[in-house]
């Protein structure tokens, strides 16, 4: 069996995100950097298979620049067995179907038995490549997945939606699914998995190398900005619970207006 | 402009965020009320036209049939597809439910249209759409342009945007049949939620606990006054690490992010992953022991106390009143 993690840089979520100033871009190089915290689940998921598998192989792939190297590197270190980077040199203004062009090609190409993502990335707050790719290949997807089970070439899935339900899947592979939170508890990386790593094959390749020329872009950033600062609030303190408390319903039947 | 609107139902209710991407689609089409038609999809929910209708449908598409009573990845985008080209639409509009976020990119993907998620704001300009979404889980607000040949899709983020009424009496229904082709993923089962409460992503009203609730079986003085107020009950990041809450209840950037009209931190400091998560929510109240949390930035109003003492105050309290 064959298993294709898609990774993505994010900054950290405990980061404050800076604009420059004239608002037309993010400033990031100073931003703490990690794997988007679902993908991380993605890789974890992807190894459980594999260490229940005779043979297996845990490909990690991601779409960004040379400093992602380092994060599938990490990868590698948690039990990955071969990283795949495709370098977005001239492509840093695709929109979320041109990258996910971009991927199906390299997923094409590596014709895996599964791929893995996060949910979503925590940048973008998107959800849409993982799906995009399952698309473009013609293949089945689901989301936001909280258990899984494989046998042979069908997966069991479960994916929770609004309200606690859950919907339950019977899916032929190969098939994309989306991490969620739920799924399993990652490992970190042990010492021994983080000195194999650096000798664990690395491939740096181009979208033209999976045939990928020009892609073009339907949607771009035009601006960011800061969420509108919110005036002080009444805050209550040092009188008798009851006392404050009643104060605030009082605002919020009154004032605000919502109960 | 002609829009669809992807009017979703569950269990045939219409949500309330079809009722707002109607509204949303009316205002895009300047209103010219033949430029926006709505697209039911599932099993005798063909009813629910004249709903429709009453929130500016001028026209109904209606994909009626019992392979299609569950939500289906394929199935239904090829459903949309169909509507998609049987309107000759320029845009769809949808909410960004969790059906509408699985739904919408495998649409943009087969019919190679550009695509934006979650928007707080949404505008036509010219053939183009200009819309506003948060990022980074609200961190940020990025204004985005959709533009080029071919559909265009957003996602409108529920409770944002209000549902109006226009008094318009019925819409023409036009039936669709589509045909559905054999596939590689089925659904064997749909387990029930163990509430019947809205989502935290839609739900009007939400109380969140934190750490500080010290345990899952504590909730319960969070859920009694949910119980009262009709909310929906939340956790920190910290409380689900804990495993005091499951990670569906989580708010926050690696949770769901939310805009309810009225939120309620119980015992929240206000990481800076919690606030980016909540901090579009119309009315915020924070109660906590430490006059210096964070939290206490973005509330409208606060309470300095413990939260067991607090809490059960408050819910007697919204009892007299309701």
């Amino acid at each position: 069996m064959k298993i294709l993690v898609i990774i993505k840089k994010t900054p950290d979520t405990e980061a404050k995100i800076k604009i420059s100033s004239d608002g037309s871009s993010l400033e990031l190089a100073q931003t703490k950097s990690i794997i988007n915290p679902y993908d991380e689940y993605a890789i974890e998921e992807a190894l459980q298979i594999k260490a229940k598998q005779s043979d297996c192989e845990v490909v990690i792939v991601s779409f960004g620049d040379e400093s992602v190297k380092e994060l599938l590197i990490k990868g590698l270190a948690m039990g990955g067995d071969r990283g795949l980077l495709i370098d977005s040199k001239g492509l840093e203004n695709a929109d979320s179907l041109a990258i996910a062009k971009v991927l199906s090609a390299a997923v094409k190409a590596e014709a895996p038995d599964i791929v893995f993502a996060g949910r979503h990335a925590i940048d973008d707050d998107n959800m849409h490549v993982a799906t995009m790719v399952a698309e473009l290949l013609e293949w089945p997807h689901v989301n936001v997945i909280s258990k899984l089970e494989v046998d042979g070439q069908t997966a069991t899935v479960e994916r929770a939606i609004e309200g606690g339900q859950v919907e339950v899947y019977e899916v032929g592979l190969p098939a994309v699914f989306g991490a969620d939170k739920a799924l399993n508890q990652p490992r970190y990386a042990s010492l021994p998995g983080i000195m194999k790593a650096k000798k664990k094959p690395l491939d740096i390749k181009t979208a033209e190398d999976f045939g990928v020329g020009s892609a073009s872009s339907k949607v771009s950033v035009t601006s960011f900005a800061y969420p509108p600062e919110k005036p002080a609030g009444k805050v209550f303190k040092g009188e008798d619970v009851g006392t404050m408390v009643e104060k605030v319903v009082k605002l919020l039947r009154e004032e605000a207006k919502v109960i | 402009m002609k829009i669809l609107v992807f009017a979703e139902q569950r269990n045939g209710k219409l949500k309330s965020s079809a009722k707002e991407a109607l509204t949303a689609a009316a205002k895009l089409s300047g209103g010219n009320a033949s430029d926006v038609a709505a697209l039911l999809i599932g099993s005798n929910v063909e009813s629910l036209a004249s709903e429709l209708a009453g929130y500016g449908a001028d026209t109904v598409y209606v994909a009626d049939k019992p392979e299609l009573e569950n939500y289906h990845c394929l199935n239904y985008t090829a459903v949309l597809a169909e509507a998609v080209k049987a309107f000759s639409a320029d845009a769809l509009v949808g909410g960004a439910s969790p059906m509408g976020k699985d739904l919408f990119p495998r649409l943009a993907a087969r019919l190679d249209a550009g695509i934006v998620t979650d928007v707080t704001e949404l505008t036509a300009d010219g053939n183009n759409l200009s819309a506003q979404k948060p990022m980074y889980a609200g961190k940020v607000i990025s204004k985005i342009s959709v533009k080029g040949d071919g559909l265009k899709i957003a996602s409108i983020r529920p409770n944002v945007f209000a549902a109006e009424q226009t008094g318009q009496g019925s819409a023409a229904v036009s039936k669709l049949d589509v045909a559905l082709t054999e596939s590689r993923i089925k659904t064997k089962e749909i387990r029930k939620g163990v509430s019947e409460k809205a989502d935290l992503t839609e739900a009007a009203v939400i109380i969140s606990g934190g750490r500080s609730l010290g345990s899952a079986e504590k909730f319960s003085v969070l859920n009694d006054c949910a119980d009262v107020i009709g909310a929906t009950v939340g956790a920190s990041r910290a409380a689900v690490d804990a495993g005091y809450a499951p990670h569906h209840m989580q708010v926050g950037q690696t949770g769901k992010t939310v805009s309810p009209n009225l939120y309620i931190a119980c015992g929240i400091s206000g990481a800076i992953q919690h606030m980016a998560g909540m901090r579009t929510s119309k009315i915020i109240v924070a109660i906590n022991t430490d006059p210096e949390a964070p939290i206490f930035n973005i509330a409208d109003y606060g309470i300095v106390a413990d939260l067991f003492e607090a809490v059960p105050i408050m819910t007697e309290k919204f009892k007299e009143l309701l």
